[in-house]
Order: C-alpha cells, then structure tokens, then sequence
C-alpha cells in the first residue's frame, strides 16, 4: 500500500465523518420539530429551517472558548479531541460496500469495540478536569453507565461472531442469511438498547441530566469544544448504525447488492439512526439506580442466553 | 497483513490535524476576554462553595470490578467463534465455555444476593 493510498483513504474517511454526523444533526432537528410540534427549528432560512445548523455552527465557531480557572487545563481541553477521535478510528473499519472499507482489518468486530472504548475516556477527563461538582457527578454517572452497559453490547456482538464464525466486519455481512433476523433478535435488541446507553442518549442520558445536574460533564464547556462533544454525540448515532446494520442487519445485502450495495448499508443505517432520534422523542429519562438494574438484571442474562441459543445452534447444524 | 493498520495510523493523525486546525481557526475567530467571574467554577450564579473535586461516594466501582470479570470472559468468546465450527472442538468448547459462563452467572447471582447491584 502506498503513501499516497493511505492518505486517500484517511481523507475519505475524515471527508464521511463530516458528512454524515451533520445529516443525522439535520435530521434529528427536522424529526423532532414535527414529532413535538415545535417551531423554532423550522424557521431559519425559509424552507423547512434548512439554514437552523448553519447558524449553530457559525454560533459555536464564534463564541468564547472559556477554561475555567480551577480546572486541570490539559485533560480538559484535550478531552473532546479523544472523544472526537476515538468515533473516528470506529468509522474507519466499517464496510460500506463488499470491498469498500477505510481499513480492512482483520478481526474488526473487535477493533471496533476496542475504538468505541477509548472515546469513553473522553466523558469521564471532561467531567474530571472541570473541577466541578456536577460535572464530577455526571462523570461518575458517565463511568459506570458505561462500563455496565459495554458488557451487554459486547456479548451480542460475539453472538453474530459465533453465528457467522469469523471477526470480520465484511466476513460476518458475506455469512448474514435474513433467518438472522430471528435467531439473533434478543441479541439485537440488547444491542440497540445498549448502544443508545453507550451514546447517552435518552432515556439513558443521567450523565448529561439537564435537569438534576446541569450538563454533567459538559457544564463548563463553551464554544468550539462544546460544539466537538456535540459532534462527537452524532458521529457515535453514524458509527452505533453503521455497526448494528452490519451485524445484524445484513449490511450490503439486499436486491442488486452488487451495484447498490452502499445504498442499502445507508439506508437501513438510516433507518436505525431515526429509531435512535425517535426514542429520544418517545420516552422520559430512566432513574440512576433504574438504569443499572436493567444492565445486569435484564441485558446481561440476556445477553448470554442469546449466545448459549447461537453456540447450541451452530453445533447442531455443523 | 500490516496495511490496513497504516491507514487507520492515518485516520489517527488526521483526526489530531483536524482538532489543531479547529482550535488554530477558533483562535482566529473567537474573541477572547478573560474575566475572574468569568473563569470561577459553575455553581448556578453564586459563589463556589468548598472545592470541585468534592468528596462524593464512588458507587461505581463494584460495577468497575463486576465488568473487569466478566470483560475477561468476553476475550475469549471472541477467539471461540473461530474455532467452534471445527469438528474435534465444537460439542466440547461448547461444554467448556457454558461451564465457564456459568460460573460467572452464579457470581453475578450472588452479588444480586447480597444487594450489591443497588445504587444507594
């Protein structure tokens, strides 16, 4: 591989990770303004409030950026750079089309898991670094929502491994037979649940809870480096997607895979993405203790009778 | 084999040049006017009380010990799905690796037990 390809495919990727993020942000504006009824979102611009993200942005890109005098300076103005980063690399390994992924690594299913956990440090050194208690509280929320619910996800990734019998992202969508959408349901449904905790999102975002703790560990944070943990936020909504289309639902199969393989990963990507905006529309925050109460009690047992179904499966019918 | 691993150092380092450049643009842009108000610690418009880094009760951490146990486990699950589809493996790596599992269900059992897996 030369210099130039690599610097090919790094711009690629870099050039889809501005891309999409800003579509999910776009859309989840747009999908929220209809399903609450709400106006403001719908006004900039003229047609259907398309200039609304711009005006963020260019918001975001002038507002002062503050460091708060007590704050460890470093950590916490490093720590949208991990997050930012970390969902980056994640974006990376994902195939788009049979043949078409940023890097083609190896065992993927695991790289990508590996990548999503380093941007969890991110959360936790912004809520450290602030020297804030409520930041302190949100990332102490942050750590262990995380953790617990890494495992869920975790497990319900080696299910569609052990289905598919290799740790290649590409390899495991060539095996995807549509039976999968059975037999792997419950692991897909832990899945979804735990990568929308992994994202704080609601119902899962007591990290971030605005009305008991201010912003948790983003409540010192302005400017630029808020609007990067923002980003961060939708770059995690593509690369959860992204990851859950190619685990579970088949990625690139579908009619005419061989010319239209990229627009079915997007579409069912998309698809997943609105479901992800949708619940945050649907339902209320859960409760701290309510929300490690389902990971252990409820996502990890299922968890692991989803791979105890999928181990007893393949070694009957091989 | 190492190529794929040379662009995703790529992918690293233009997502470092990326945050530079934003910070670099930020600095142009963004005004900066450093106040003592300005810069003290949020605690919804009065004064900070004590220190940020308050003494708070780590709830966490027996979560943090429970995921360590069982994110051991879930090293090897991943090698298993390689290997499971091999005639002289498949029935025993199966037994092997419910008993293993197993065990760590019976600990996450009594850790529920004993009322470890409670927030408060």
């Amino acid at each position: 591989m030369s210099l130039l390809e690599v610097v090919v495919r790094s711009v690629v990727v870099l050039a889809a990770f501005l891309v999409l993020p800003l579509l999910v942000g776009q859309t989840e504006h747009k999908v929220m303004a209809h399903m609450q009824g709400r106006l403001g979102p719908m006004y900039a611009g003229g047609f259907h409030g398309w200039a609304q993200l711009v005006a963020d942005g260019v918001k975001f890109a002038q507002k002062e950026d503050v460091t708060p005098r007590e704050a460890d300076r470093w950590v916490f103005r490093l720590a949208p750079a991990v997050s930012l980063v970390a969902y980056l690399v994640a974006l990376s390994v994902l195939p788009l089309t049979s043949g078409v992924v940023g890097a083609d690594v190896g065992a993927g299913v695991l790289f990508v898991l590996a990548a999503m956990a380093v941007g969890i440090l991110g959360p936790l050194m912004a809520g450290w670094a602030s020297a804030n208690k409520y930041s302190l509280l949100g990332g102490m929320r942050a750590a262990a929502q995380l953790l617990s619910y890494e495992l869920p996800m975790v497990l319900a990734a080696a299910s569609v491994a052990l289905a598919a019998g290799t740790l290649s992202l590409s390899g495991i969508v060539e095996q995807w037979h549509p039976l999968w959408l059975v037999w792997q349901l419950p692991g897909a449904v832990v899945f979804l649940v735990a990568a929308v905790a992994e994202l704080q999102r609601v119902p899962f975002d007591m990290p971030m809870a605005d009305s008991e703790i201010v912003f948790g560990p983003l409540t010192e944070y302005t400017g630029l480096r808020f609007a990067f943990f923002l980003l961060a936020e939708y770059a995690g909504i593509v690369v959860m997607s992204l990851l859950f289309t190619v685990l579970f639902l088949g990625g690139w199969q579908g009619p005419f895979a061989a010319a239209l393989g990229w627009l079915w990963t997007l579409v069912k990507a998309s698809a997943v993405a609105f479901v992800v905006i949708w619940f945050r529309v649907a339902w209320p925050r859960l409760r701290e203790d309510q929300l490690q109460r389902l990971a252990w009690l409820v996502l990890v047992p299922l968890g692991l009778a989803q791979l105890a179904i999928t181990g007893v499966w393949v070694v009957l019918t091989t | 084999m190492l190529s794929p691993y040379l662009v995703v150092g790529g992918v690293v380092l233009v997502g470092v040049l990326l945050f530079v450049a934003a910070m670099g643009a930020r600095r142009l842009i963004a005004p900066s006017a450093p106040t003592p108000a300005k810069e003290s610690t949020y605690e919804c418009g009065v004064d900070p009380v004590g220190e940020g880094w308050a003494q708070t009760n780590v709830r966490y951490f027996l979560y943090a010990f429970l995921y360590v146990i069982f994110a051991v486990d879930a090293v090897y699950l991943f090698p298993w799905a390689t290997v499971i589809r091999s005639s002289d493996l498949a029935l025993a790596s199966l037994a092997e690796v419910g008993i293993f599992v197993g065990v760590l269900l019976i600990g996450l059992a009594h850790a529920w037990r004993h009322g470890l897996l409670r927030w408060l």
